[in-house]
């Protein structure tokens, strides 16, 4: 049986049921070029770099060392954090920067491939994927660093943090499934892409990352409502054994963004050969 | 016979373009929003947009080869990417049966930092294509490529021709399409590799249906069994006979005289006569091999003595015959002051098929300046059924020797 194609102006939403069967064939078959469009970026970047793997721990250092030292020199008083001050900001820097680094990994993916994207048919998924698995390997390397931090500020590293891995997906599909709805439009105008580090900045500080939960207050009702608020915390409580919070909404924004992803995806997919076309070839 | 069924069919095929970018992102978000909608998209065109291909129609069967020609801008890479199903028309329909190939683009993909090999890899996978398979012909691609010991060292280390000769191996090696592709590939590399990419290329043309755009007319004429020539995204030419419409290309070609020189003399009136009959028209075709004269009116205004040469220029104004204006003598003919009218016989124009145009050039016998240098004067076309890889082409009939006759000597060679 040939495989037979068709190209027409009409949108592939009219048709939503080849859509879908398109989407999940096209998944499937980008799983060995998105794997190897992963390693290829990943090794080219550390043969070109002399600190290599460390650099995906520098960045949460440097802020650590910062938000010790303005908490210890009296500028700034962050309230009882429950764990020693220094665990609680490095690894809920680390938390943070995993979460935007996956929200910008989307955008970031298909312009740098701006070129193959104007020439080359190939699943346009595999993108996507690959910057997932080139975050994850990122991931890898930050918990693998920050173990013996753990064990030297006395926390107890073993069976325990069995669920780490659950919070680190949640985070994984909240971040893709935003930059995924992000990145059509910020391919056409590159605003989106400057906005975004800002953006996320000022995100951090309504969230839990280097300042404890807020007593009471609008800024306590800015912190609970924030959807990263469950994230960050359980993925922390969950790093350094503490008790799980706010469950059912880290539950509810699991599976929201689940299907957000989902959504963002279907953008994805219907808008890509659009804004192709608008790039220069 | 039961005739087999088109691999590629094109309906009313239909792109537009925008000439500003900002409003290009504009209608762009517009689109976005319409696509997510569902809306049928918008047949007339928007402000400032154009069409880069308009009412494309054509069917293609196996071991049939279209070649797309006209000039830049024309619309043919265009006609490519929407068939290569990068971007979607805007009107019209096209059906595709089968594995799609493409030889375009090569190298893209390429990662400047890793290795030769590493990239093979990396730019099979960008073609849909898996590891076992390029394990098993990893040979026979780094063979085609002919890298040798550089196929493990980094890519941006690479001459440009090495880094698209690695690319279209690790392509043309693995692909095997009912669909092929070709964008101007061809012409990369020294001529060993041009003629290895060639038989490739014919060997996959043997099992595809083919769609090729190029600017090399020898190519189209040797390749195609089918040519379009395309004009601001239309069909003006789609012919079965590769020479007329490569004929017909040139006739697009419009090239303006161009007088440069000291000034003092100046080309009046001239005209071209083939086997002794005027031409009156513009761009007139003439066959190959005619016997072609010019007749020149030239007013000279300089007090001494100038002398003329007529040459023949081809499409790239480089000159391919040189006519001295002589008498019988072999003397060069002195033009005094006034107006001249002199018919200059430029012999059997067996010159490859394409666009070619007069030029008269003027000087001073005293000094040697250059007074007059009239170029694209009458540009006409040399028309023939092939273009060949050759400038001059001479149609001589060959005679069959005996074998055994060994007036001929030794051939030395060496295969590159």
């Amino acid at each position: 049986m040939t495989k037979v194609t068709i190209y027409s102006p009409e949108s592939s939403v009219r048709r939503p049921g080849l859509m879908l069967r398109e989407m999940f064939a096209d998944l499937k078959s980008s799983g060995e070029l998105a794997w190897r469009l992963a390693r290829r970026d990943i090794s080219a970047l550390y043969r070109q770099s002399f600190l290599g793997y460390l650099w995906a721990f520098i960045m949460p250092l440097a802020t650590t060392m910062a938000w010790v030292f303005l908490n210890a020199s009296g500028i700034v008083r962050v309230a009882e954090t429950g764990i020693p001050y220094p665990v609680y900001v490095l690894t809920g820097t680390m938390i943070w920067q995993m979460f935007v680094e996956a929200l910008q990994a989307p955008l970031q993916q298909v312009t740098m491939a701006k070129t193959m994207l104007t020439k080359l048919k190939f699943p346009r998924e595999s993108l996507i994927l690959s910057g997932m698995f080139k975050w994850l390997f990122n991931v890898v390397i930050k918990l693998i660093i920050i173990v013996p931090v753990l064990v030297y500020f006395g926390i107890e590293v073993g069976s325990h943090q069995f669920l780490v891995p659950v919070a680190i997906l949640a985070i994984l599909i909240v971040g893709t499934a935003i930059g995924l709805l992000l990145a059509p439009l910020g391919l056409l105008y590159t605003d989106i892409g400057r906005a975004i580090p800002i953006a996320a900045q000022f995100a951090m500080y309504i969230t839990p990352v280097v300042f404890a939960m807020p007593e009471g207050g609008l800024t306590a009702k800015l912190f609970h409502l924030n959807f990263m608020t469950p994230l960050v915390l359980n993925a922390r409580a969950w790093l350094t054994g503490m008790e799980s919070v706010m469950v059912p909404y880290f539950i509810g924004v699991s599976l929201g963004a689940v299907l957000l992803l989902f959504v963002g995806w279907l953008l994805y997919r219907v808008t890509m050969p659009v804004l192709i076309e608008r790039m220069s070839s | 016979m039961i005739k087999e069924e088109a691999l590629i069919k094109v309906e009313g095929l239909s792109k537009k373009f925008c000439r500003d970018l900002k409003t290009s992102l504009r209608y762009g978000v517009a689109d976005v929003r319409d696509e997510l909608l569902g809306r049928p998209r918008k047949v007339d065109l928007r402000p400032k947009e154009f069409w880069a291909v308009r009412d494309i129609d054509f069917e293609l069967r196996r071991g049939e080869c279209l070649g797309l020609i006209g000039h830049n801008g024309a619309g043919k890479t265009t006609l490519l990417r929407i068939l290569n199903g990068l971007i979607k028309p805007d009107a019209g329909r096209i059906e595709i049966r089968g594995q799609v190939g493409a030889l375009i683009a090569l190298g893209a993909g390429f990662n400047p930092i890793l290795t030769g090999r590493e990239n093979i890899y990396i730019n099979a996978s960008v073609l849909g294509l898996n590891r076992k398979l390029v394990d098993e012909r990893i040979d026979e691609i780094l063979d085609f490529a002919g890298i040798g010991e550089f196929i493990d060292m980094p890519v941006q280390h690479y001459s440009s021709g090495m880094a698209v000769r690695l690319g279209f191996a690790t392509a043309a090696i693995l692909i095997e399409p009912d669909i092929l592709f070709l964008d101007e590939v061809l012409a990369v590399g020294d001529i060993g590799f041009t003629i290895k990419c060639l038989n490739r290329v014919r060997e996959l043309m043997r099992t595809s249906a083919v769609v090729f755009v190029s600017h090399s007319m020898p190519l189209i004429t040797s390749f195609c069994t089918r040519v379009m020539v395309m004009d601001h995204g239309r069909t003006v030419m789609d012919t079965t006979e590769p020479g007329v419409a490569v004929n017909h290309y040139y006739g697009l070609v419009k090239n303006k005289g161009v007088v440069s020189g000291s000034g003092g003399a100046e080309v009046m009136k001239a005209t071209l006569s083939i086997n002794g009959e005027a031409l009156e028209q513009d761009d007139p075709s003439i066959d190959q091999g005619g016997q072609v004269e010019v007749t020149l009116r030239i007013r000279v205004s300089v007090p001494g003595k100038v002398r003329a040469t007529v040459f023949v220029d081809d499409a790239t104004l480089s000159q391919m015959l040189g006519v001295p204006v002589m008498d019988m003598n072999g003397e060069h003919i002195e033009f005094g002051p006034g107006e001249h009218l002199v018919k200059v016989p430029l012999g059997a124009l067996e010159l490859n098929a394409g666009k070619y145009a007069i030029m008269v050039v003027i000087v001073d016998t005293e000094d040697g300046r250059s007074i007059c240098r009239h170029q694209g004067l009458l540009p006409f076309r040399i028309n023939a059924d092939r273009v060949y890889w050759a400038k001059f082409i001479r149609s001589n009939v060959s005679e069959l020797l005996p074998i055994g006759n060994t007036a001929t000597g030794n051939v030395e060679s060496r295969t590159t």
